[in-house]
Formats: structure tokens, C-alpha cells, sequence
């Protein structure tokens, strides 16, 4: 008897988090624990393609690692005898609540960590990715994932963490930092669909699916809901934001009817409700991207997109968490409504702040407006600057090809 | 954000250091690449061999062509690098500067590497 491996990781990142909560409910000792539950899924990736899957999958998992982290507690046992008790007894371990992936992920993204260490942990501990996964999706050795998780659990321990839900305020603020964490792996497997890398790719799933589950969990959360809307929304633009040449293709040149439509509507679904809700709690910033994107999603073609409306709600985001990108998004959005002289004059507001002065994205707007107002001499010099301050390359290929096709044109 | 250091120096430097001061300066390079290792922000590095032992590929009429020597006729010379994945470009710089290189009439080019990723338009 066999079991299909795409159904096997599936099953595995899913079961992750409730084992492990299972073992820290029983054990206590996070790090342990979850070097207890990394091994488990090791040895069930390992064994149930071939073998098939258990009766009980989540109680052989459960069976498993806590005898591993019993044999880490007592160390003294030999491998030997834990193999053989493994394949004959089944542990009764007390079963966790729904409620224990929310602590795993509000103990992985404990303030004391950095984002990075905070990233590695949660798609371990709670996603059920291996250290070798989430090297190769963030293209970085797979030694320093090991070493990112090993220092996060000997700082969550230093800390103090606990593995409990903070009351009130301190759990809003908590939340937010997981919200952070999942929207930063959302967007690494985003960008990364150019190459076809598919493991990269992956972790866009992979944040979906953690933020559905938080959803689950906290249905009433207007900022979660909107991230997952949120999410989705970007989401559904996969198939249609790169060319086959491998460039970029912005928003307003997309071919519409390669958007994702069952994304789109589970995605404005999500938005409207959430925005209709009377206990919805505070407006916050997920909500306010999430409608923007679902405003961009409802229109047919770039044209008929409702710019004041985009621009309206770029106002309400810069209000709610004020940033130089938002800034320079809302100008772009009102060049759109008041015409590019409008837009240009917010730009030269916008480059005395130096955290945008040097910026590509600056210079790039800048250029589409210029070319837009008629000016293509300069704006190719604009795309120009904007390609020598680039920082991805499929994106200074874009820019470049801008520059070109005006220095071409102009001359 | 993933950085490069690319460390410059003249490549006899080490050889006008006395016994002790050479063990030291090896001694802080190792040590920091042990801290870069503990905290999971060392991506990689290596120290390259003499220049005198660089072979350089060149285009002459269209055709490549090699040549013994590095390519720059420099004082200095690349001599290896160091790459990073950081939280900021101030983190990499902090890196940079404990580099022991620039105090033996050395520089260290930091340089952001080029993401692969298509950003959202």
C-alpha cells in the first residue's frame, strides 16, 4: 500500500502546528519539542509515500515525535530501544485545541526576534516546511536556516515566551507582528513567480494558507480578514504580471482575463463583508489594501479602473499608517484623476523625503507621468535613473527597455 | 536584504605585519565570520590567491584572448568577499566597518545584491 506524496505534504504541514502543540502543552520546552515534531515529519515524508498512510496519521505523528522529545529529555535511552518502542506502542497524548497554532504563531514571531529569524521559524514550527525547504525558497544556505531557528528558540527561551494567549492590547499588537511575518513570506513567493521557481512560488500557498487558517480562528478580526483578502486579490495577478520574456507587465497592461476569477471573488467577498461588518473593529491598513486591490479587481480594462475612488483610499491608508510608498502610490493615483502635471507636482513634494529621494519607485513614477505629460526626453532619463537604482533585475530590464524604447523614439 | 563585501587590499599587506599582529588580524576575521555564522546572517565567503597567479580572458577583435594577470593594474586588489543577508543596509555597513582590512591601507565595496524577484507593478 502507497500513499501519493502531493497528498502526503499537504497532509503534514497541515497536522504541524496542532502536534507540536500537543508535545509543548505536554513537555513545555518549545525548542525541544519542536526539533521533536521537525523529525516526525521527516520520518512520515520518508515512510508514508512507501507504505501508506497510518489509520490515525496525526496520532502517529503525535506517537512519534513525543517519543523523540521523551528521548531527548531522557538522552541516555538508546537509539535502539526508541526505534523499537516507536514501531509498537502508541503514546496517549493529551490533544491540543484549535487555539495552540494562534500561541505557535504568536511564539514565533515573539518581539524578540528579528523578521528574518521570525520567518524561518514560523514556516517551520507552524508551516511544517523543512530547514532545506525554506533554504532553498529564500536562497540562502541551508546552515543559516539552522542557525536562524537554533538562535530564535535559544532567544524565545532568554525571553521568557510563553506558550499562552496575551490579553487584550498586547495581543492586538502581538498579532500584528504575525500579520507582518505572513504578508513578508506572501510577497518573497510573490515576487518570485518570474523564474518559474516553483519552490519560492510555494510560499505564496504557503502564507495563504496559514493566514485562511488564522481567519478560522479569528473570524471576527477585520485586519486578518483583510490580509487574506488581501492576498488573494495580489494573489490572483500570478498568471498575468510577468511576460513570457520574463519582464515585469504593471497593472495597467495586464491581460485582465488571465486574472485568477475565483481568487477575485473570494477575495472582494472577504472585503465587502468585512467593511460591512458592525463589530469589525478599528479600520486598519490590510483592510484599506485589500479594497483598493478589490477596486482594481472589479474593473475591466485600466481605463475604466475608478481612480478617485483609489485615490480616496490612499488618502484613508496614508491617515492610517502613513509611509513614503503610500505617499507616492497616492500621487500616482491622483496623476490618474488630476492628470500627470497634478502628479508630478506631488512627486517634487515627495523627493524631500530622503527615504524616497533615492528611491527607483520615485523615479519610475516620475517617468511614467513625464512620458504621459508629453515629455519623452525626459522621462526616458527618468527610466534611465530609475534602472540605475533598481535592486531587481527583472525590473531594471523593465526600466531599461522603457528608457530604450523612448531614446529610440525621441531621436 | 542579501549584500556583498568585496575586499580590496594590496596583496602583500600581510606579509609587513609581524608574526603576532598577522595571528590577530586572522584571529578578528574569524571571529567574525563565527559571529556572522551564530546569528544566521553569513551567506557565504572566500579568499581568493594572489594575483600574481590571475589569468584574465579579454576580447581582441571580437575573439576572447587570455593574458597572465588580473585584469586592473591596481595597488590594490580584489582578495575575496564576504556575503551577507541582513535586516538593513546600516547592519551591513556595521559589518563592513569591523572588516580589518581598511586599517592595513585596505577598502571594503559593499554592494547590494540583485534581487531575481519580479516586484508588483
Amino acid at each position: 500500500m502507497s500513499a501519493d506524496p502531493r497528498q502526503v505534504e499537504p497532509l503534514l504541514r497541515a497536522l504541524a502546528p496542532r502536534v507540536l502543540g500537543a508535545l509543548v502543552r505536554r513537555h513545555g520546552q518549545f525548542g525541544l519539542c519542536e526539533d521533536a515534531v521537525q523529525e516526525a515529519l521527516i520520518a512520515a515524508a520518508a515512510q508514508w509515500p512507501a507504505d501508506g498512510l497510518p489509520a490515525d496519521p496525526r496520532a502517529w505523528l503525535t506517537t512519534v515525535a513525543d517519543r523523540r522529545a521523551i528521548d531527548a529529555i531522557r538522552s541516555e535511552r538508546s537509539r535502539r530501544e526508541r526505534e523499537a518502542a516507536v514501531a509498537e506502542e502508541t503514546v496517549e497524548v493529551e490533544v491540543g485545541d484549535a487555539d495552540d497554532t494562534l500561541r505557535l504563531l504568536l511564539l514565533c514571531c515573539h518581539p524578540s526576534l528579528t523578521p528574518a529569524t521570525q520567518v524561518a521559524l514560523t514556516l517551520r514550527a507552524v508551516g511544517g516546511l523543512t530547514t532545506a525547504q525554506i533554504a532553498r525558497a529564500f536562497l540562502i544556505p541551508e546552515a543559516t536556516v539552522g542557525q536562524r531557528i537554533s538562535r530564535a528558540k535559544r532567544t524565545i527561551r532568554a525571553a521568557g515566551a510563553r506558550f499562552e494567549l496575551p490579553a487584550g492590547d498586547e495581543l492586538a499588537a502581538r498579532l500584528a507582528a504575525v500579520l507582518q511575518i505572513l504578508y513578508l513570506v506572501f510577497n518573497e513567493g510573490h515576487t518570485a513567480t518570474s523564474g518559474g521557481d516553483l519552490t519560492r512560488a510555494e510560499l505564496t500557498g504557503e502564507a495563504i494558507r496559514l493566514t485562511r487558517e488564522l481567519h478560522a480562528l479569528l473570524p471576527a478580526d477585520g485586519e486578518v480578514a483583510g490580509l487574506l483578502a488581501l492576498m488573494l486579490l495580489t494573489d490572483s495577478h500570478r498568471d498575468a504580471r510577468v511576460g513570457p520574456d520574463g519582464l515585469l507587465v504593471t497593472l495597467d497592461r495586464q491581460d485582465r482575463t488571465r486574472w485568477d476569477r475565483a481568487q477575485i471573488e473570494e477575495g472582494i467577498a472577504l472585503v465587502t463583508e468585512v467593511l460591512g461588518a458592525a463589530d469589525r473593529g478599528p479600520l486598519g491598513p490590510y483592510q484599506v489594501q485589500a479594497a483598493i486591490a478589490a477596486v482594481h479587481a472589479e474593473a475591466p480594462t485600466a481605463e475604466a479602473t475608478d481612480w478617485p475612488q483609489i485615490a480616496a483610499l490612499y488618502g484613508v491608508l496614508e491617515r492610517l499608517a502613513p509611509g513614503p510608498m503610500v505617499a507616492l502610490n497616492r500621487a500616482a493615483a491622483i496623476a490618474m484623476v488630476d492628470g500627470p502635471q497634478a502628479g508630478l507636482a506631488r512627486l517634487d513634494e515627495l523627493a524631500r523625503d530622503e527615504r524616497l529621494a533615492g528611491h527607483h519607485r520615485l523615479a519610475a513614477v516620475r517617468a511614467h507621468l513625464l512620458e504621459r505629460a508629453g515629455d519623452r526626453a525626459a522621462a526616458a532619463a527618468s527610466y534611465r535613473e530609475a534602472a540605475r537604482l533598481a535592486t531587481s533585475l527583472p525590473e531594471r530590464r523593465y526600466l531599461e527597455a522603457q528608457a530604450a524604447r523612448l531614446g529610440e523614439a525621441g531621436t | 536584504m542579501k549584500y556583498m563585501l568585496l575586499i580590496y587590499n594590496r596583496p602583500d599587506f600581510t606579509t609587513e605585519l609581524s608574526d603576532e599582529e598577522r595571528t590577530a588580524m586572522f584571529a578578528e576575521v574569524g571571529e567574525l565570520m563565527r559571529e556572522l555564522t551564530e546569528s544566521g546572517e553569513l551567506v557565504g565567503g572566500q579568499a581568493l590567491v594572489h594575483p600574481a597567479q590571475a589569468k584574465t580572458v579579454r576580447g581582441r577583435d571580437g575573439q576572447p584572448v587570455v593574458s597572465d594577470g588580473p585584469f586592473l593594474e591596481s595597488k590594490e586588489q580584489f582578495g575575496g568577499y564576504c556575503a551577507i543577508d541582513v535586516e538593513s543596509e546600516e547592519r551591513a555597513l556595521e559589518i563592513a566597518r569591523r572588516w580589518p582590512d581598511p586599517r592595513y591601507g585596505g577598502a571594503i565595496e559593499l554592494r547590494a545584491i540583485m534581487d531575481e524577484g519580479v516586484p508588483e507593478g
